[in-house]
Formats: C-alpha cells, sequence, structure tokens
C-alpha cells in the first residue's frame, strides 16, 4: 500500500509536469490543427538556457540564496523560449500555413533535429547536472514520502494551469483564441486579427513548455539536448488522452498518464511475473496512445470530431 | 546538352551505357577514392532499397510513417535470430530473406489496422512511437531470456553464400581481385533492379492510381469506390515488407547489428531522402538516397578544412550532418517542396497556385487598364 501510495505521487508531480508541456500541444493544435513537433525541443532549451544561467548566476554571485539563482534561470529561460516559439510559428508554419498537409508536419521535424542539434553543438552531447540549490525536506504521508520540490512543482503547475484557463475563458485574447480556433475565416471577419492571435498561442505554449523544462531538469537532477524528444511524444500522448484541442483534456490527460506510468512502471514486474521490468516505463505512453487512438480518438474528454480528414 | 538528346533518341545505347557504368562503378570508385568508398556505394544501395520501400508509403500513398526503421529493424533480427550462433540456427539465406520481409509485412499490418482510420499527422506520431516500442524492445529483451542480446547487439551474423561462394571473401574471379564489398554492391544492386521495378510496376498498376488518389483526397477516393482502408493497408504493408527484406540484407552485410542502428534519426533520414529527391517520383528518390548517404561521407572533409584554415577542428563533422538535414528539410519545403527531381506532374501540381495567381493578377490589371 505504501508503494502504491508512493507511485500515486510521484505519479501526479510528473504527470503535472506533462500537462504543462500537453498544454502548448493541445493549444496549437485546437487553432491550427497542427501538431508542433518542435513543441518538446522548446521544453528542452527552456531547461538548457534555465541552466546555463544557473551556472553563470553561481559563478558571477556564489552567495546568493539558491532559490533566488534558480528563479534567475527561469527568468531569462521563460522569455528566451517565447521568443523560441514565436520564431518557430513565424519561420516555419506560417508560411506554409495554406500548403497540403504535410509540409509543416515535414518542416516541424526538420526543426525539432535543427534544435536538438544546436544545442548540442552549444552544451554538449553530456548529461547536465541540476546543481542542488533547492531546498531539500521531506514530509511524509500515508507513509509515503513527499518532497518539497514535488509539492512545489505540483503547486506550481497548479497555478499556471488555473491561470491559462482564467485566460482562455475571461479575457480577450482568450476569447479570440476560442473564436480563431471554431473558425479562422469568420474569427477574421469579427475583427480578430487571427496571425497575433496563432503568434501569442505559441508564444504562451512555449512558455509554459520553457517552465516544464526547468521542473523535469531539477526533478531528475539532469538536462540533456535529447530530453525534449521523449518528453514532447509523452506531453503529446497526454494532450490525445484528454483530448486534443481541449485544455482541461490536457491537464487531465497529463497527470492520468503521469500515474498511469508510474503504476505501471511500479508493478509490470509483478504482473509479467519479472518478464518485464521497470524499463519499460517509457513504453506505457505509447501504449496508451494507441488504445486511446483505437477505441476513443476523441480522448477522454474531446468532442466528437471527425477522425477522416 | 547534345549528349543527352543524341542518347534520349537511343534509348537501348543509353540502356547499354548505364547498365556499364553500373556495372563497373564500384571498380572506378575504388579505384579513384579508395576502397572504403565501396562501401559506401554499397551504403547507398541499401538506402535506396529503404528509400523506395517507404517512398510507396509515403510519396504514393501520402501517409506519413515516422517509424519506417523499425521494419527494418524486423527484417534484421530475423536474419540474426535464424542466422547466426545466437539460437545456433543457421538457415540459408534464400530463407530467411523472404521470412524477414513477411515477418514487417505482418508488423505493417498489425501497425496499420487500427491505425489508418486517423488521420494523417496522428498516424506520424503513432507510427514514430511504434518504432520507439520496438527500440526500446531490442534494447531490453536480454534478460530473463535473451532473446535480442540488447545494447551489446548480435555479431558473428552469417554472410550471404551461394552455395559455397560466399560473399564475404575476397575472390579471384578473371584475373580480378574481386572483395566483399564488390560482391554485395551486385548483390544489392539485383536488389535495388526488383525493388525498382516492383516499385515501378506498382505505381502504374490499378492499386498505384488509387493509391494516388487516396493521397489526393481521401472522400473523394472512397466516393469512387475504392477501399481506402484496405488499399491503405496494402501501401503499408508493402513498404513494410521491402524494409523488412532491406534490413537481412543489412545484417548479412555487416555481420553485426545492434538497437543502435535503428533509432528514429535513421527514420527520419530516410524520409529526408524521399522529401530531397522528389516524393512519388523514383529517379527522384534514388538521387535522394544517393546524395543523403554520399555526402556525409564528403562532410569528413570539413573536419580537414577546418584544420587547414582554423588550424582545429572547431565543430565535429559528424555532428553537423543532422544539423545540415534538418535544415534542408525546412528550406525544400519552403521553397522546393516538390524536391530535386520531381515527377512532370507534381512540379505542375505545386506552382499551378502560382500559375492562377499571376493570371489572375494580369487580367485585374487587364481591368483596370
Amino acid at each position: 500500500m505504501d508503494i502504491f501510495i508512493q507511485q500515486l505521487i510521484n505519479g501526479l508531480v510528473l504527470g503535472s509536469i506533462y500537462a504543462l508541456v500537453a498544454l502548448g500541444y493541445t493549444m496549437v493544435y485546437g487553432i491550427l490543427e497542427l501538431i508542433n513537433f518542435a513543441h518538446g525541443e522548446v521544453t528542452m532549451m527552456g531547461a538548457m538556457v534555465a541552466l546555463a544561467v544557473i551556472g553563470a548566476l553561481m559563478g558571477v554571485a556564489p552567495d546568493l540564496p539558491g532559490v533566488v539563482v534558480v528563479l534567475g534561470g527561469v527568468l531569462i529561460a521563460v522569455p528566451v523560449c517565447m521568443l523560441l516559439g514565436f520564431g518557430i510559428e513565424r519561420l516555419a508554419y506560417r508560411p506554409l500555413r495554406n500548403a497540403p498537409r504535410l509540409a509543416p508536419l515535414i518542416t516541424a521535424i526538420g526543426l525539432s533535429i535543427v534544435l536538438q542539434n544546436v544545442a548540442m553543438l552549444i552544451w554538449g552531447r553530456q548529461y547536465i547536472a541540476f546543481p542542488p540549490l533547492l531546498p531539500k525536506g521531506q514530509f511524509e504521508i500515508l507513509g509515503a514520502h513527499i518532497s518539497v520540490l514535488q509539492l512545489f512543482i505540483v503547486a506550481l503547475s497548479v497555478t499556471v494551469m488555473l491561470g491559462l484557463w482564467f485566460t482562455v475563458q475571461k479575457t480577450r485574447l482568450g476569447r479570440a483564441m476560442r473564436a480563431t480556433a471554431q473558425s479562422r475565416e469568420v474569427a477574421a471577419l469579427m475583427g480578430v486579427n487571427v496571425n497575433s492571435v496563432i503568434a501569442a498561442t505559441f508564444i504562451i505554449g512555449s512558455a509554459l513548455a520553457a517552465l516544464a523544462g526547468v521542473m523535469v531538469s531539477a526533478y531528475y537532477g539532469l538536462a540533456h539536448y535529447y530530453m525534449g524528444f521523449l518528453l514532447g511524444l509523452k506531453a503529446f500522448s497526454a494532450a490525445v488522452l484528454g483530448g486534443i484541442g481541449n485544455i482541461a483534456g490536457a491537464m487531465l490527460g497529463g497527470l492520468l498518464l503521469g500515474v498511469i506510468e508510474a503504476l505501471g512502471a511500479g508493478y509490470i514486474g509483478d504482473l509479467s511475473g519479472g518478464f518485464l521490468g521497470s524499463h519499460y516505463q517509457d513504453v506505457f505512453a505509447f501504449f496508451i496512445l494507441s488504445l486511446v487512438l483505437v477505441f476513443r480518438p476523441s480522448g477522454l474528454l474531446g468532442e466528437r470530431v471527425a477522425s477522416r480528414a | 546538352m547534345p549528349i543527352v538528346n543524341y542518347l534520349r533518341a537511343r534509348p537501348r545505347l543509353a540502356l547499354v551505357l548505364v547498365a556499364v557504368l553500373l556495372a563497373a562503378l564500384p571498380f572506378l570508385v575504388g579505384a579513384g577514392l579508395g576502397k572504403s568508398w565501396v562501401r559506401v556505394l554499397d551504403f547507398a544501395l541499401l538506402y535506396v532499397m529503404l528509400a523506395l520501400g517507404l517512398n510507396i508509403v509515403v510519396g504514393y500513398a501520402g501517409l506519413l510513417d515516422l517509424g519506417y526503421v523499425a521494419f527494418y529493424a524486423l527484417g534484421a533480427y530475423l536474419y540474426a535470430w535464424l542466422a547466426s550462433p545466437h539460437f545456433g540456427l543457421h538457415l540459408p539465406f534464400w530463407a530467411v530473406l523472404p521470412l524477414g520481409a513477411l515477418l514487417a509485412g505482418v508488423f505493417g499490418v498489425l501497425l496499420g489496422a487500427p491505425t489508418l482510420r486517423l488521420r494523417g499527422d496522428y498516424l506520424a506520431i503513432v507510427t514514430l512511437g511504434f518504432g520507439e516500442i520496438i527500440r526500446i524492445f531490442m534494447n531490453n529483451l536480454n534478460a530473463p531470456v535473451n532473446i535480442t542480446n540488447g545494447p551489446q547487439g548480435m555479431n558473428l551474423i552469417d554472410p550471404i553464400a551461394l552455395g559455397g561462394f560466399a560473399l564475404s571473401k575476397t575472390h579471384q574471379i578473371f584475373g580480378f581481385s574481386v572483395s566483399n564489398a564488390h560482391l554485395y554492391y551486385y548483390l544489392f544492386l539485383a536488389f535495388v533492379l526488383l525493388v525498382m521495378f516492383v516499385a515501378l510496376r506498382l505505381q502504374d498498376s490499378r492499386i498505384g492510381r488509387a493509391w494516388a488518389a487516396i493521397r489526393e483526397d481521401e472522400l473523394a477516393a472512397s466516393a469512387m469506390g475504392i477501399d481506402t482502408r484496405n488499399v491503405k493497408l496494402l501501401a503499408f504493408a508493402m513498404g513494410a515488407t521491402f524494409g523488412g527484406l532491406a534490413g537481412g540484407l543489412f545484417a548479412a552485410f555487416q555481420g553485426f547489428i545492434s538497437p543502435e542502428s535503428f533509432g528514429l534519426m535513421e527514420s527520419i533520414m530516410i524520409l529526408c531522402m524521399i522529401v530531397l529527391g522528389g516524393m512519388g517520383h523514383i529517379p527522384g528518390v534514388i538521387l535522394g538516397a544517393v546524395l543523403l548517404t554520399v555526402l556525409p561521407e564528403a562532410l569528413r572533409y570539413v573536419g580537414d578544412l577546418q584544420r587547414a584554415v582554423l588550424g582545429h577542428v572547431a565543430v565535429d563533422p559528424a555532428d553537423l550532418r543532422m544539423l545540415l538535414f534538418g535544415c534542408a528539410l525546412i528550406l525544400m519545403m519552403l521553397y522546393r517542396p516538390e524536391g530535386l527531381w520531381p515527377s512532370r506532374q507534381r512540379k505542375r501540381e505545386l506552382h499551378a497556385e502560382d500559375e492562377v495567381a499571376a493570371h489572375e493578377s494580369a487580367s485585374l490589371y487587364d481591368a483596370r487598364g
């Protein structure tokens, strides 16, 4: 039972990170019906930039408290990723908005390769360690351990998601986004500047991705130029699980996927009689993705949409 | 180009010339550039096979498959299981190669059946996930039962042998010393010609036209009575079969396979070949495959260049390879979406809008006139 609760907590922490990344996929998909393949790489860039800034800050001012240093990293990484998201949309997607569907998908793949390799050229092939700057306390709940960092990750994710929900539901920009998602042409006729709404969507999604990138590298204590690929895939699976294009769905899908993955990795050994071990953790996301796509392509919360092109 | 026109009028002579050139190529390359380049040629042929296989899925039927390398891996692993000391089996290649192709085809159907109902971009993600799953399994299925030997991979795989004539040794033929790289070149060439023949015939067949119809407009195609699901499945299975065949040949040629050879980047590279060369156009795809196999080898000289200019190697040329591929993909899509050597029809399609636009703006001026 202790193990169950422990895995549940671990899953929720990881799941809230997945949810943040999934939001970026789902927002872009909701508006453009495009899978932004490079989104995972934006997450990676967030982590890498934050780590670079953190390293620099530690060199310049070694007396600063750890939390301030990490905050400094985040404050630089978020705008850098927003700029990156804006640039990606402008360079690779906007010129192809009326091209055949395959074209933006291929530029997206190209972009993610480029971002990965640029990161590799700048920061090298090796894993970069996240310095131990954050407080290390631990609580005990029902026999399971939860660290301050884990609690903080969940709290921050929930706050950001609430903020996003408020933005989309209550503000003028949010209304323009929802209108654009329903019909780009009609929204434009109503005086919505569709191009800037799409740019804003990419910028917001990238900011969330940057945050998630910092969180994931702080959580695992590592960052790597290739980390965005798997994270992006899982987050995309989460978005599909919740119903792609649906913001609440992305949050739910992310949390669910995190929990399923953690529990699956914890119990797969017992279930398969020791044949498969916890290193199959990464398989669950794809497995769930395939199941959802076969049995309920619209996801858990998604409206029924035609699955044929 | 007077020579081209001369040959175009005499197709038989052109054919003979091409055949002679292809037959002499490994010797010319071996003498001119060194023996390692003959192996590069072998790999180029292998990639031509893979690219032609993926072209059926992506170019003909318009389905973006990002996990194509999984089928390549299945073919290679099956060959290794049935013809290496790993399980103590040593079946002959003519039994193993078709089995590998069949296994890959079956997996193509298994993967395609649930996913082909989906829209193109979902398919891309699911195939990508499938490719990763296969790789994760190959990496981890070494315990508790050692099936794949994990990350170390499997070695001592049997080479291809025709009777007592093993392709892995150097032979003396008519006084020429013919090495294994040369022998595999001819074997691969034969397979490439076979795959090319099949791909060409498929393109002009009823099925090929059905694929094109689905690629252009699936709804219209199904309205015309095409069973879109089965026809798409067939494209998937067909592409997978070629992938499996190439995988078996790769295993026999290398004598060693490991999960590392079957990563996502390999899938993307094969996709690059098609996009760069010209989707759906066989000569274009071949050009793309050859270019993308040979260019990275040529990139090695960039290291020497850096040493000469800067005095040291600032950027490892191997690291530049993928970066350049990524840029090439983006730039091609933005500026030349039809590829380097497209079919005439496709080129017209992709530039039809420009013509219409030009025509419209011209008539606008008329109206103002």
